[in-house]
C-alpha cells in the first residue's frame, strides 16, 4: 500500500494491491481511476493518493474545468434568456442559472444581474450528459457568501492545482497573506480567483502572490508574504 | 507559465527534447524535438462544439496541422486525418459528450519523420493538459534503404536517402501493440516484421522519455 503513496502515473498504467475496506472488500477509485475488467487502470497523468480506509485518486494538473456536482464556482453572466441565464464557468458547456434561485428573489421581485456580471454560485447539475446548472442558494434558502460581486476587485484564472491547493486546510497562504493586511477572496474550483484589497495596489498584488504561490512551498509562501508586506509599506 | 525541458540521448533514436506547458492560454502544450524535426503541439478541452460536428455520446476529436509556411496542403490534411483517428481511439471520448477535444500541431522543422514526431508531441501536449486516455501512444519512423537496411536515425535528410521504403508506426504503451501503419514505397513482409520490431524497442525509449518529462513537470507542482 505504502509503495502506491505519491507516485507519478500515466494513463494505461495499471493499478494493483489496492488496499480494500476490512468491512466491505471495497476500494473506492476517485477521479483519474478507471476499471476495465478486473483491472485498474489510471486514465490521467498525475500523483496517485490515497486516503484510509481504501480511498484513492489521482491529483492531476489541468487547466480546464470539468464541473463537479456541489462544486463553488466563479461564473461570468454572458446572456440572459427569459427565465435564466447563461453562465460561462470554463466548462465545455456554459450552465444555467434561474433568477428564482437567488436569496429572497420572487417571480415579482427579480434579482438585478446584469450581462458580464460575476456570480459566485454552486453546482447544482453537473452530469457529462446535461447542461450544467448553477445556483445562488444553499438548500435554505439562504445565500451563505453567494451572489453576483459588484463591488470591483479583481478575476483572473489560474490552474484547477493552484486552487485546490489553496483551499486545502494545510496551505498557509490564505493565511499568512490574512496576517499582513486585509483582504477579500473568492475562490472557484473552476481556477476563477477573485480578490480585492483596500487599494488597487493591494488588489494587484495580491493576485501575484496568489499565481506566484503556486510551485511554492509553505516555507516559501510564509517568506513570500513577508517580502510583499514589506514591499508594500514602502520598504525595498 | 510552466515550461519543464527535459532531453535524452538514447542509442537507437535520434535525442529527443520537449518543452511542456509553453504557451499559457492552451490548456496543454509541447514543443517536442526529436532530431532535427520539431513540432509545437496544442491542446484546448474538453471545450464547445461547433454544432455540425458534435457527437451525441462522444467527445470530437479535431486534429489541426499547420505547415512552417502558407495553407496546409493535402500532405497536412492526411496527416490531420491519421492523427485523428489515432486520438478518437486514445482518448477516452465517451467521458465527455457533445464537445471536443482541440489538437492544434504547427511544424517548425522537418528533418523527416514529421508524422511520427507530431504524434509523439501531440499525446505529451494531451498529458500536459490532464486529457484522460485509455494509454499513452508512441510512433517511430523507420526507413528501409535499396539493400534493406533498417534505419531509424538518418544521418541525412529522408528524402535525400535512398529509401526503398519507409514505415511510420504507432505503439500502444500498455502492451506495446501495433496501433496504426503508415507506408510508402516497397517492402517486404521480413523487412516490415524486422521494422516492427526495431520500432518497438525504439518506442520504449520514448515512452520512457514521456514519463522523465512528467516526472518533472509533476515533481515541480508541489
Amino acid at each position: 500500500m505504502a509503495a502506491h503513496m505519491d507516485r507519478i502515473v500515466l494513463p494505461g498504467d495499471k493499478i494493483s494491491d489496492l488496499k480494500e475496506s476490512e468491512t466491505s472488500k471495497k476500494v473506492v477509485l476517485g477521479p483519474g481511476l478507471r476499471t476495465e475488467t478486473e483491472d485498474v487502470y489510471a486514465c490521467k497523468p498525475g500523483v496517485l493518493k490515497f486516503k484510509e480506509p481504501n480511498v484513492y485518486w489521482i491529483d492531476t494538473h489541468q487547466k480546464r474545468y470539468v464541473p463537479v456536482k456541489g462544486e463553488h464556482v466563479i461564473g461570468i453572466v454572458t446572456q440572459k434568456a427569459g427565465d435564466i441565464f447563461r453562465v460561462d464557468i470554463g466548462g465545455s458547456d456554459q450552465a444555467s442559472l434561474s433568477y428564482l434561485s437567488f436569496e429572497g428573489s420572487t417571480k415579482r421581485n427579480r434579482p438585478d444581474v446584469k450581462v458580464g456580471d460575476i456570480v459566485y454560485s454552486r453546482l447544482l447539475v453537473a452530469n457529462k450528459d446535461m447542461e450544467p446548472e448553477v445556483v445562488c442558494i444553499d438548500s435554505h434558502g439562504r445565500s451563505s457568501g453567494m451572489g453576483v460581486i459588484r463591488s470591483g476587485g479583481f478575476l483572473f484564472k489560474t490552474s484547477l492545482n493552484l486552487v485546490r491547493k489553496m483551499c486545502n486546510p494545510q496551505c498557509v497562504l490564505m493565511k499568512s497573506l490574512g496576517n499582513k493586511f486585509p483582504f477579500e477572496v473568492m475562490v472557484g474550483m473552476n481556477g476563477r480567483i477573485w480578490v480585492k484589497g483596500r487599494t488597487n495596489k493591494e488588489t494587484v498584488a495580491l493576485a501575484n502572490a496568489v499565481c506566484a504561490a503556486e510551485h511554492m512551498t509553505n516555507p516559501q509562501i510564509k517568506a513570500m508574504c513577508h517580502r510583499l508586506a514589506d514591499a508594500l509599506a514602502g520598504f525595498e | 507559465m510552466e515550461v519543464m525541458e527535459t532531453s535524452t540521448n538514447s542509442p537507437c533514436l535520434a535525442a529527443l527534447t520537449c518543452v511542456l506547458g509553453d504557451l499559457s492560454q492552451a490548456d496543454g502544450s509541447a514543443s517536442f524535438t526529436h532530431g532535427n524535426t520539431s513540432v509545437l503541439a496544442a491542446t484546448y478541452g474538453p471545450c464547445e462544439v461547433r454544432m455540425s460536428k458534435e457527437i451525441l455520446d462522444q467527445a470530437t476529436v479535431e486534429v489541426v496541422c499547420k505547415p512552417r509556411v502558407g495553407l496546409p496542403n493535402c500532405a497536412d490534411k492526411y496527416r490531420e486525418r491519421h492523427i485523428r483517428d489515432l486520438f478518437q481511439a486514445t482518448i477516452l471520448v465517451n467521458l465527455h459528450p457533445r464537445s471536443s477535444v482541440m489538437i492544434v500541431l504547427q511544424e517548425r522543422q522537418d528533418d523527416g519523420g514529421l508524422l511520427a514526431t507530431s504524434i509523439n508531441a501531440a499525446c505529451l501536449a494531451l498529458l500536459d493538459a490532464g486529457v484522460s486516455m485509455k494509454f499513452l501512444v508512441a510512433a517511430v519512423t523507420a526507413l528501409i534503404d535499396k539493400d534493406g537496411n533498417i534505419n531509424l536515425v538518418p544521418e541525412e535528410k529522408p528524402s535525400d536517402v535512398e529509401a526503398s521504403a519507409s514505415l511510420t508506426i504507432v505503439f500502444n504503451e500498455k502492451d506495446l501493440q501495433v496501433m496504426g501503419v503508415t507506408s510508402s514505397g516497397k517492402f517486404s513482409q521480413e523487412q516490415y516484421d524486422r521494422s516492427v520490431s526495431l520500432c518497438r524497442k525504439a518506442t520504449e525509449h520514448v515512452f520512457k522519455f514521456y514519463r522523465e518529462s512528467m516526472e518533472r513537470k509533476l515533481s515541480k507542482s508541489v
